[in-house]
């Protein structure tokens, strides 16, 4: 057991922040989140989007006979923590498990998007394919460029977060008789892994929104100091450090998972990767004073793609009683010596007295 | 990135867990929460069966007494006896949580070969004698003196919250040896044997109604200068080296106790129609989350900090472990909050087990630096915060 990081995956990560440093830096990301609406859904920029097929992105845990990379969901997690960090825009994660199912996702030739259920749909209008994940079945939706809103009549809404465009669709189109044939994997395993990449994107950010915060407290002065000198602020930063470090551990052990059925591992990290980005990016407002409520400042940012991705994929609700039904099943077997704290004891007790 | 085991580890798990298995069905009952000679007993006679066993001090190095296992190891020990249902470390704690690594990292020779076996072996009991009443968080503004005399210390003044202190044989001691030199400078770490003349304690009642701890009275107290452990004045150093232990690993095993805790509370919940709730329901499966992942934390800590020993460095567990420390000791009681909604008025029985926890776990943001303290060193060691008021 070394849970840390491999000189390779250290590779892997500080190649991919540094393509996305280059390709989409902080210029851009202001770029998409200042131009004005009615601006219209702004398609994922086609040529980042090849850039990151060229590099792996999309593929990564496609088998090398089949034209990936071949590598597994921990250097996945990896590329998608970064993406996360930097708010890389665009249906990453359906992109990322349609890779091999449609032709040229693999590649960024093309953008999938994904629908679970009914729900809110991300960057549906440049979408070539829909994934659609109905209950235990999966399938994909061809529209072309620009067909996927009228095919599922899908309602265009101005998302909370200015880099995202969404549509909601209030219902799944019903699938043809006889099923779709080509697509091999089952739902809810496309759902754990996706819940992971998503969880894995939410570890971006919240370890982001801590260094932003530390950053700025270090050089907003008041009161003839630092306010990073001031308890208050101090413990708002170690708490968000604390929600980050706890959510890496978390979202990186799920990535290990050997026993692909076993869901617990990554309800418990989407939980808390959903909760340290969205609980780090407020905390970072709070951090900035007034700045922190401006348009200009990037925290603003986080915690809008993040309340988005809390409702990706899993909700914390689901996540909360999958975890606590899996309680249920552990309690079952539990060993031990103390017959006297046991559940039923207190409630024989409780029958001998009433 | 690797959780996997190697062959030997899971032998190592094989043979611990069929241990286990034969070993524990043969126990004597557990003494009575306030019994402490009894409960000194019983721990130390588990303690034995583990040394007999070849189970103590695992990943002490072998020169220590310990069997140097791997930290990976030492997990498994920690994670299977927890699961077993196995007693907990108990009246054991300071000597094999944080003396023991400590006198094993800063002591002589000498100094080894005469605390770390019987540590090992159940047969002496340490206590920590850091706190005094004018000395708790701000630990360097400790008073109780020590003054040279030949080849003795005289030791005078008090601490206090001293758990453990009736039955124990040693005491980590923080004394100040010059009181002239800056805070910092003028301590030394000592090993006090409790039954020297004019060492006097004095059992406190803690909020649960237990008498874990104890105030200690050192009136002129002698002690060979040879107990002391690091040089002289340098006992804040070596105090740093007992702290980052106290914080670093010796929790990990409550957390997996934790775990079980939460199934067992998941199951009375099914047993009396409080799993009907779904808010509560869903708060089992939070905490299922955060204990998880604490124990994955516990795993990245271990991990960070053998690569640290590997690499030249000193195997102590850094700050990280204060990361740990915090959000465990928030988890720690909502656990037993949780539970008391789910005993719902049962809850108010004092003599309730998880009522009985309820109240130790309010200690969990004081004992062992407070939550405050923790996300100090947190912000000023790990983020690089300016120095704070
Ligand atoms: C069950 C239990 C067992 C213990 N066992 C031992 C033992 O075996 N040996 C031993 O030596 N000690 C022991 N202790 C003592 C423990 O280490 C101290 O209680 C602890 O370090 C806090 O010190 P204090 O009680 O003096 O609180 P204080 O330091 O007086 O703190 C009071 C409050 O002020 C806050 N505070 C203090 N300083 C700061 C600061 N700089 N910034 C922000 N907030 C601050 C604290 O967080 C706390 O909320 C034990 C305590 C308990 C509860």
């Amino acid at each position: 057991m070394d849970f840390r990081l491999t000189d390779d995956q250290r590779a892997l990560q500080a190649g991919m922040r540094s393509l996305l440093a280059a390709r989409h830096p902080r210029e851009r990301l202001r770029a998409l989140a200042d131009s004005p609406p009615p601006a219209g859904p702004r398609a994922p920029d086609r040529a980042l989007w090849r850039a990151l097929g060229e590099a792996g992105f999309f593929s990564l845990r496609l088998a090398e006979k089949d034209g990936g990379v071949g590598l597994g969901m921990p250097e996945a997690v990896l590329l998608f923590e970064e993406a996360g960090r930097a708010l890389l825009p665009g249906p990453l994660v359906a992109t990322h498990l349609a890779a091999g199912l449609v032709e040229g996702a693999a590649e960024g030739n093309c953008v999938v998007t994904a629908l679970d259920g009914p729900g809110a749909a991300e960057h549906l209008a440049s979408a070539e394919a829909v994934l659609l994940l109905d209950g235990p079945a999966a399938r994909l939706l061809h529209t072309g460029a620009g067909g996927a809103p009228r095919a599922l009549r899908a309602r265009p809404v101005r998302c909370v977060d200015p880099t995202t465009p969404l549509h909601l669709v209030r219902q799944l189109p019903r699938a043809p008789d006889g099923g779709v044939p080509g697509l091999p994997a089952d739902a809810a395993r496309m759902r754990r892994e996706a819940a992971l990449l998503t969880a894995a994107q939410q570890l971006g950010s919240a370890f982001r929104t801590v260094e932003l915060a530390v950053s700025h407290a270090r050089q907003r002065a008041q009161f003839g100091r630092p306010v990073g000198g001031f308890q208050a602020v101090q413990h708002l930063c170690a708490e968000m450090l604390v929600r980050a470090e706890l959510a890496r551990a978390a979202v990186y052990a799920a990535s290990l998972s050997v026993e692909p059925d076993e869901p617990a591992e990554i309800a418990a990290a989407k939980l808390l990767a959903d909760s340290a980005a969205v609980r780090n990016a407020r905390d970072c407002l709070q951090v900035h004073g007034g700045l922190g409520f401006t348009w200009e400042s990037d925290v603003h940012l986080h915690l809008k793609r993040a309340w988005l991705r809390l409702r990706q994929w899993q909700s914390s609700a689901d996540s909360e009683e999958l975890l606590a039904n899996t309680l249920i099943r552990d309690a079952s077997h539990i060993p031990g010596r103390h017959p006297a704290n046991d559940a039923t004891d207190v409630l024989d007790a409780e029958n001998v007295t009433a | 990135m690797d959780l996997t085991l190697t062959g030997e580890e899971e032998d190592f798990r094989r043979r611990l867990r069929a241990w286990l298995h034969d070993t524990l069905p043969g126990l004597p009952p557990e003494p009575p929460a306030d019994d402490w000679p009894a409960r000194r007993a019983y721990d130390c006679a588990w303690q034995r069966a583990l040394h007999d066993a070849g189970y103590a001090g695992l990943h002490w190095p072998a020169d220590a007494g310990g069997r140097g296992a791997t930290p990976t190891q030492h997990l498994i020990f920690i994670e299977e006896t927890e699961r077993a249902g196995a007693p907990y470390v108990g009246a054991n704690f300071v000597g094999l949580l944080h003396a023991g690594p400590t006198i094993a990292a800063e002591g002589t020779t000498a100094q080894r070969a005469r605390w770390l076996p019987p540590i090992l072996r159940g047969e002496e009991i340490w206590c920590q004698g850091f706190s005094e009443p004018d000395a708790g968080s701000d630990l360097a503004s400790l008073r109780t003196r020590a003054v040279r005399d030949g080849d003795s210390y005289v030791i005078t003044g008090s601490k206090i919250w001293t758990s453990h202190a009736e039955v124990a044989d040693w005491c980590e001691l923080l004394v100040r040896t010059d009181p002239a030199a800056p805070r910092h400078r003028g301590i030394s770490w000592i090993a006090l044997p409790m039954n020297a003349p004019g060492v006097t304690v004095r059992p406190l009642r803690t909020l649960a109604g237990t008498t874990e701890f104890a105030e200690v009275f050192l009136d002129e107290v002698r002690v060979p200068a040879t107990h002391r452990v690091g040089p002289e004045n340098d006992g804040w150093r070596v105090s740093m080296v007992t702290l980052s232990y106290e914080r670093g690993t010796a929790f990990a095993g409550e957390v997996v106790a934790c775990r079980r805790t939460l199934a067992r509370l998941a199951r009375t919940a099914r047993a009396n129609g409080r799993w009907d709730d779904a808010v509560l329901r869903r708060r089992l499966g939070r905490l299922h989350a955060e204990f998880t992942a604490l124990w994955r934390l516990v795993q990245w800590n271990v991990s960070e900090a053998a690569h640290a020993a590997r690499t030249g460095g000193d195997g102590v567990p850094g700050a990280g472990g204060s990361v740990f420390k915090l959000r465990y000791s928030q988890a720690r009681q909502e656990l037993y909050e949780a539970a008391a909604d789910v005993l719902g008025p049962e809850s108010l029985d004092a003599r309730q087990e998880w009522t009985a926890q309820r109240l130790s776990s309010l200690s969990y943001t004081i004992a062992a630096g407070t939550s405050q303290i923790q996300r100090n060193i947190i912000a000023e060691r790990i983020l690089g915060l300016p120095k704070g008021r």
